[in-house]
This record gives C-alpha cells, structure tokens and sequence, in this order.
C-alpha cells in the first residue's frame, strides 16, 4: 500500500482537488459552497489526495466525487455508508468520506447511516439537506416540513420529518455537527473539526436548492435575523446568541428555555454551558431538537468524543489471532479435523489430528 | 443392503452373534431436534470414514430452532451411506431407521425399506407425545409396522441405568442417550468405539463429567448388544477402495471458506467476507470467522444489501471481496451486483440456494436460482457463474470463481446448494503446491492510464487501487466512456460498452476447462447436470452401463459461460435429459442457445433426487 506518509512536506492547494469533471449542478446551488469548502479544507489536511476516497450514493449531492480529483465511488442509492465501510475495513490507511443527502441517508439508505454510525467506523459523513428531492425533480423528502405541499404532495405533507442530528445521537455517533451552506468559514471550520475526528462522523449541512425548495432556511438564515436565530456553539462556552450577545438557554429540569440576561436576575452562569465531550449524548440530543420559532438553530459541533474504532479493532483481532495461532498456514489448515491415510495397497490409518 | 450370498462367518467376541458381510448401508437418525441426531449422525460418519468405508451424508433438520418438543416439525434427521466401494450420494431411502421419538417415526418410516431395521426408544412412545405425533393408537402395538425388522428399546431407561453413578441433574443424564444410541448402531455395525470416545474427551475437556457420562452411554450400549439377544446379527461393510492419500471428511460449506481462504492466499490478497446470517450460508460465515490469523476480515453486516456493498467497497480497494448468501439474500443483492458489473470490479456471491420462492423451505435443498442468477437484474448485465458438484468440489469450484473474478474483473456467482453445504464426503486433501495460481496485478503506472482500458485478451480493465499515486480516478453506475471511464449518455457509447460487456464475460471461456463426458462420447441419452445432482446423477448413469444402455452424462460446472465444447457434445446424443431440482432452468438455457430438443426431468420437493429415480427417467428413452 506504500508509505503512509502525512508527510510535512506535502505542499497541496486547492486546485489540486479539482477534478477534471465539468461541475452538473444548477447555477446557484447550496452544493457548490460544499464543494468549494471541502476543497479548501482538503489540502490543509496534510494527506496525499491518492489516499482520499469519496463515496456517495444517489442524488444532486452524490455527484460530488465526480469534482474531487481523489479515489471515488459513485454508489448506488442509500448504499454509500456499505461500500465505505467495506474500503475502510480492507485498507484503514485511506481517509474515507460518504456525501449523501436528505433522501439517500435518511430514506432508501437509513438502515447503513444508522449502522455505519454505531460501529464507529472512520468514516466521514457529510448529508447535504435541503428538505427536497432534487434529482427527481421535486418530491418531499424525510425531512421536508409537515404540511409541505410538494410535487407529490399537493395537498401537504402528511409524514412527519425526520431529525437527522437525534438520528444520529441515538446511534450512537461520536462526532456530530451542523453547518450551512450559505456561512463558507463556518463551513469550513465544521469540515476540518470532521477531518480530524477519528470514528464515524457526521456533519448535517442545511443546503439550499434554488430550484425545488428555494429559501429553505432563509427563516434563521437571512442575513438580518441570522443573530438573534442562530446559536453557535462552542465547546466549554455559555449558549449565548443574539445580536446583542444578551440571550441564553437555560435549562429547566430537562426542559430548555431562552432566556435574557440581566432580566429577572438571569446571569451567564444561569446558562447551560456546551460540553461536546460530555460521555452520554443527552444534553447535545436536546440540543440538537432546539428549532426556530422557540428556539435560535444551533450551529457547530454537538458532540465530539473518542471510542475505538470498527476498523482498528478488526485489525487488532487479526493481530491477536496471529499471535495466539500464528500466521495463518495454509497447509496446516487443509489438514486439519480428523484425517486419516489411505496407503497404496488401500490399507486405512488415522493420520493425527492437527486441528 | 443386500446381505452377501457367502456365508456368515462367526464373529470371535462373541460367538452367539453372526456377522454379515454388507456392501452399503444406508442409515438415518431421527429423533427430535433437541435429541441430538446430527451429533449421532457426525460421530457415526466420522469412524465409518477413519475405518476406511466410503461415506455420503444428508442432515434434514426443521428450520425451528426448537420446535414444540415431540412435534412432527420439529424432527431431526440425519442420513448416511457407507460402503465397502465407491459411492456419490447418501442413498435413496435408509436400510436402518433409529427413531427416538413417536413423531420421527411417523415423519421417516415411509422412506424405510420393505423389511428394514427400525430401532425405536420406547420410552418415547407415551401417550402424549404419540398425541403429538398424530398416532390415534400406538404403532409399536398394533401389526402397522410389520413389514419391518423391528427392535423395540427402552433407550432412555437403559441409558439413565447405565449412568447410576453419574452425578449429573436428570435432564443432563437423558440427554446421553443419543450415545447410547450410537453405541447400539456400532455394535451393530461392527465399529470401533475409540474415535468416538477420543472426540468426546477432546470435546467435553472442560465439563468431565459431561464426557464421562456420554463415553458410559457409548460403552453400556455397545455391551448391552453384545451380550444380550436382541440383535441376533450384526454386520460389517468393508473397507472401500479409495485412491491413495490423506482424507479427511468435509461438508460443503467448510469445503467452500476454505477454498476461498486458499484462494485468497494463491491470489496474495487479503480475504473480506460480507454476510448477513441466513440459511442455510451462515456456516461460511463462522468459518470464515475463525481464520482471522489468514488476514481474512469477516463483516457481518446490517443487511443482505451492505454485505454486498461492503464486499465491492473492499474489491475497489484491493481486497478478494465475497458476500454470500440464499435466494432471497440474492435477490436482495441485484441492484449491487448490478453495480459490480457496471465498475467492473472482482467479487465472488455465494448462493447457498434453498427451497423459494420467498421465505420458501429455509432448510431444504433446491437448485432453482439458476435464472436469477443468470438473469436477476435490470439491463443487460452478464456475470459469471459457477456451480460445485459435490461437497468437496466446493473447494475447487471456489478458487476457481475467485479465479475467473480476479482474472476477468467481473463478479462471479457460485451456486451451492442445501444440500451440498450440509452434506459431506471423504476429500483426497490437496497439496499446496498443486493448487492452481492465480495472478493479481494492480495498475501503478500513472503513464496511459485510464480506469477503461481493455486487456487485449481478456478486455478485463486494469485495477487501479485508493492508494495508489497518480492513478486517481472516480467510478460508478452511471454509464461509462470505453477507455476513459468518465460518465457518458452518448447512445452509441451506450450500445459499445453493453455489447462490450457480455463479450468481456463471453470471453471467459477461453480460460475454463471443456466439460467432460463420462461414458461414451455418443449414443442414445445424454443426461446433462449442473450442481448437487452429480452424485445421483453419476450413479444412476453408471448402474445402467453396466447394464450396456447406451447412455452417458456430463456436469456442467460453468454455467456462464458454458465450456466452448458442450453445444458439440450436446449434438452427439439422440436424446438429452436435463434433471434439475427446479422446473427446468438448465434445459431452457440449452434450448435457447444450442437449439436441441433438451427434456426436462424437474423435482422439487426440497429433497436431492434418488439414484431410482433418475433410473426409472432414463429408462423411459433408452
């Protein structure tokens, strides 16, 4: 597999992560901003690109390996989380990164997103949401809001969405975070913090589709609302928001609440302060629930801690086997069991057992 | 089993017993599924073989895990032939029927010979669990079971009065008598104890007295019918003879992890095994599981389909990727094996086949995924497929699907069956070096790369790893351009790479061998088989030239593509057979390709085919 060099030395720029593909997605989509962040992130990673798999399933965001000049794999939809597991699994030396959307990881593939995230595999999981299907040209999604009249919901959505951040709490994620297409730097700071995580991560990036579902998150996002409706979070800080910097959330009991400093004799350390380390996931899964109106939308990582990982640990079961039973011999094995001789005049004998 | 016409000769050890030369016995266990009868079955087939018989197994155990103690469902049953000569299949219908229980008699004794051995444990026969079996009246006391040699023992009270001194809870004590009804069939059968005994001291290491009460049950049974009356004969098959080497007996889902380990290991490449349980696979997959120090990795996946992903995920990175299944797993691995044959990548998908459609017979044997294999997916998307003969062959037949996949960078589907994966034979074990090479080149050089290059010979693509500089590149189904692998909706491009593709699989048969006649190369009936039917097949064939009828039969082991001889041989024959446990799938594919008037023989009961069987079929063209 050659040397695993993050060498020091690697001098890579963005350009070197463009492929030679002409980009498909329509003018002014959220998917470019994506595109462009993860390029630039890319080369400050210090990895050699032929070490860099994308893999992606089905949709407007799984054509994204096509404009990484890396190792990609275009699956087939809902299954990317599969065939990333099994390139990590058979070579745990190549950063491997799943970009899926609302549709390929929470509908046809919600099965592999859940069980990719449970076994901790190092693999690196960006789900591009825009509450729409794109590709097939407008369909409600599982995340799209109730009451959502689409193409193929005239009279409004009768499912109700899915929360893809308590999705992937409860399976147990080790890395979980949000960010937006529209805030590039924030973007970006999200996409490193995933790079540098080991075991499976998850980032949601809320994305617009200028074509089916326009101004999805105009609602917190617009540039005049976006401080008071927007909480980052930052690890070991106080949640604090709001143009004014005087909001906060509090909790009661296990209820959260927005508050305001100063009034009613609310003060800084009366607000819950963002531990992404914490070892259970309940507070960031209560996090991760907060919505516009009663709430601001957090952005940022909720949850970043350390378990070992799937592909470690079946590297370390060949190690130990080898070392209890030694290199597997292939003559050894063939001969195992009971066996017995047949001699040339036919006569029979036990041979010893080697099993 | 057909007593010799010579003589019974007085056996030393205890003379007021006669023994009687056999040839071939065909004996079947049966009790209920927590009674231990394939354990039995094992352990009689284990030192019949040590002692040098030929051997064919059939276990027919319920798809309940425990089905309501003493039910017709949950019965059990474990079937062997042993021979003094060359024998293919586990025999039509059993010489020797042991019975532990009202509803494993009820289940079996239809298949028991006119005038065969049934030994039953009456103590079974109570009135509840005759209830249970559907027997208004009990059948040990009525003239029902006349037509038979009857013996009627009290194996659970003999057995419990052999382990007095066991201090064991009841329960446990009862549960021995499956040894103690091993130890009856070997005296009766005039084996030795020892291996057995060996077996249970190594087995037993960490629980003693578990492996003394079960050694007394073995001995006390085989005492017990040595000095006692009851059999007033006993019988001894002769050594076979077999051809000179070290053997030792497999089952055919060993024999298949293992030949995939082998080829891994010919290949140079590490093995990845993606599976979800279901049977009747799973034992490839604990198999497989226990030889991690050969750098296999095992992945037991969330479902059929990320079995198969994770397997091609892991070929795209350099790995021998396998996933197996059964039918329905199959069915659920289309879209993906799909996507295997569009980025051309090598893969293996084992097929243990089972009785369908759907959820179907979970334990019984059918070969009827043929065409879903052949044809189970959108568009035009050849694979290879191969399929083993006989258990062993499930060694072979593996390096070889590893083989053809490496070689062509296409997915191979190996069919095995039921029947095969829980049957075992005697296998001639195999040397290392003579097993066959198989060599893996992964592209390096950056210069005139592209992922859709063609071998001249073989127009497989090079095989460009993640971790390889220079060689970056991005594959998937989206339609690809000949040569530079970018997606391409050109309708021309389109028609190249479909035709592009079934030639590349077509060409395969350059590198597999002709298939074989056996007997003349001409005459009146071919029978032409694929799979478990071999040994059926061979020994119904071989009866009847000895007779002089002019008939022959050839197995085809690849079935796509088929070997470049068979259309040829296929036209020397006035008449061509084709029996299949499914409703004719080879013979509408040679219909459609060789266009000869190919007749169909289909059974599918869930059950292999009896040598009789095939017989009284051939007979009806001769």
């Amino acid at each position: 597999m050659g040397d695993n060099g993050q060498t020091k030395t690697l001098t890579l720029t963005k350009k070197d992560f463009v492929s030679d593909q002409e980009v498909r997605w329509c003018p002014g989509c959220g998917d470019y901003s994506i595109l462009a962040q993860v390029q630039k992130v890319m080369p400050e990673l210090g990895i050699p690109k032929e070490k860099i798999v994308f893999v992606s399933g089905i949709g407007c965001s799984s054509r994204f390996p096509y404009y990484m000049n890396t190792y990609g794999f275009h699956g087939i939809h809902g299954r990317a989380p599969t065939l990333a597991t099994g390139i990590k699994a058979a070579n745990p030396e190549l950063s491997v990164w799943v970009i899926t959307g609302d549709g390929d990881a929470l509908s046809i593939g919600g099965n592999h997103f859940i069980h990719a995230i449970r076994r901790n595999i190092d693999l690196k999981i960006i789900l591009f949401n825009n509450r729409i299907y794109g590709l097939t040209k407008g369909q409600y999604s599982p995340t799209s809001e109730f009451g959502k009249k689409t193409k193929s919901s005239p009279m409004g959505v009768i499912d109700y969405p899915i929360k893809p951040l308590s999705l992937a709490f409860s399976s147990e994620a080790t890395f979980v975070a949000r960010s937006i297409d529209g805030d590039p730097k924030h973007l970006a700071s999200v996409i490193d913090r995933l790079a540098k995580h080991k075991g499976s991560g998850f980032v949601e990036v809320y994305q617009n589709c200028n074509i089916f579902n326009d101004g999805a998150y105009e609602y917190f996002s617009a540039r005049d609302v976006r401080d008071d409706r927007t909480l980052y979070l930052e690890h070991g800080k106080p949640l604090i928001f709001g143009k004014d910097k005087n909001k906060g959330i509090r909790l009661n009991g296990v209820r959260p609440e927005v508050v305001t400093i100063g009034e009613g004799g609310v003060r800084v350390d009366d607000l819950l302060v963002h531990d992404e380390t914490a070892p259970e996931p309940n507070l960031a899964y209560i996090l991760g629930r907060l919505e516009y109106p009663e709430f601001p939308v957090p952005m940022g990582v909720f949850r970043a801690v350390q378990k070992p990982t799937y592909e470690t640990m079946l590297e370390a079961q060949i190690a130990q086997d080898i070392k209890v039973k030694g290199p597997g011999n292939l003559e050894e094995l063939l001969n195992s069991g009971e066996t017995w001789l047949i001699g040339p005049d036919g006569d029979q004998q036990p041979a010893k057992s080697t099993a | 089993m057909n007593p010799k016409s010579t003589a019974p000769r007085e056996d030393q050890a205890a003379p007021h017993h006669q023994l009687e030369e056999l040839d071939t016995v065909t004996i079947r266990f049966a009790g209920d599924s927590g009674d231990g009868m394939q354990l039995t079955g094992t352990q009689f087939t284990a030192t019949s073989a040590i002692i040098g018989n030929d051997i064919s197994t059939l276990p027919d155990f319920p798809a309940e895990i425990r089905a309501p103690l003493g039910s017709l469902p949950g019965v059990s049953g474990y079937q062997l032939n042993f021979s003094s000569h060359d024998i293919r299949t586990p025999g039509d219908e059993p010489d020797v029927l042991v019975a532990m229980n009202p509803a494993a008699l009820k289940v079996n004794i239809k298949d028991l010979v006119p005038g065969g051995i049934l030994v039953v444990n009456t103590d079974a026969f109570v009135e509840a669990n005759l209830k249970k079996a559907g027997y208004e009246k009990n059948p040990l006391e009525d003239d029902s079971l006349s037509g038979y040699r009857v013996f009627k023992l009290p194996i659970t009270k003999l057995t419990l009065g052999a382990l007095d001194e066991v201090k064991l809870p009841h329960k446990q004590l009862e549960r021995c008598k499956n040894f103690y009804a091993l130890g009856l069939m070997y005296w009766l059968f005039d084996r030795p104890l020892q291996p057995t005994l060996d077996w249970i001291d190594e087995k037993f290491a960490k629980m003693p007295e578990v492996g003394r009460a079960n050694k007394l049950a073995v001995k006390a049974a085989y005492n017990y019918a040595d000095t006692t009356e009851i059999f007033t004969s006993h019988y001894h098959v002769g050594k076979a003879k077999i051809k000179p080497g070290k053997y030792r007996n497999i089952m055919g889902n060993e024999a298949t992890a293992l030949g995939f380990v082998a080829a891994s290991q010919v290949a140079g490449l590490p093995l990845f095994y993606g599976s979800y349980p279901i049977t009747p696979a799973s034992d490839i997959l604990h198999e497989l599981s226990r030889h991690k120090n050969f750098g296999v990795k095992t992945f037991q996946a969330e479902d059929e389909i990320a079995a198969i992903g994770a397997a091609i995920g892991a070929a795209f990175a350099g790995n021998l990727g396998l996933t197996g299944t059964s039918g329905p797993g199959l069915a659920l691995k289309s879209e993906f094996i799909g996507l295997a044959v569009m980025t051309e990548l090598p893969i293996v998908i084992i097929n243990v086949q089972r009785g369908g459609p759907s959820t179907g017979l979970p334990t019984k044997t059918e070969q009827a995924d043929l065409l879903q294999a052949m044809f189970g997916r959108n568009s035009e998307c050849p694979v290879a497929i191969v399929a083993p003969a006989t258990p062993a062959d499930c060694f072979h037949m593996a390096i070889e699907a590893s083989r053809i996949a490496l070689t062509h960078m296409t997915p191979v589907v190996y069919l095995s069956d039921g029947y095969l994966g829980n049957g075992s034979e005697p296998w001639e074990i195999p040397s290392v070096e003579s097993l066959p090479t198989i060599e893996v080149k992964f592209r390096t050089d950056p210069t005139g790369f592209f992922p859709y290059l063609r071998d001249e010979r073989t127009l497989a693509r090079p095989w460009a790893i993640p971790g390889t500089p220079g060689l970056e590149h991005r594959i998937g189904g989206l339609e690809k351009q000949h040569i530079t692998g970018n997606v391409n909706y050109d309708p021309d491009n389109h028609d190249f790479m479909v035709r592009l593709r079934a030639e590349k699989v077509a060409r395969i048969a350059q590198d597999i061998p002709p298939v074989e006649v056996f007997g003349q190369p001409e005459g009146k009936v071919l029978v032409l088989g694929w799979g478990s039917t071999y040994g059926a097949i061979t020994t119904a064939v071989e009866q009847l030239q000895a007779k002089g009828a002019s008939v022959s039969s050839a197995h085809v082991r690849y079935l796509n593509p088929f070997p470049r001889n068979l259309g040829e041989v296929l036209s020397r024959f006035e008449t061509v057979l084709v029996p299949e446990l499914n409703l004719g799938q080879l013979a509408l594919l040679v219909r459609a390709k060789y266009l000869v008037d190919a007749i169909s023989f289909s059974k599918v009961k869930g059950k292999p085919f009896k040598v009789s069987e095939l017989v009284n079929k051939i007979n009806e063209y001769l």
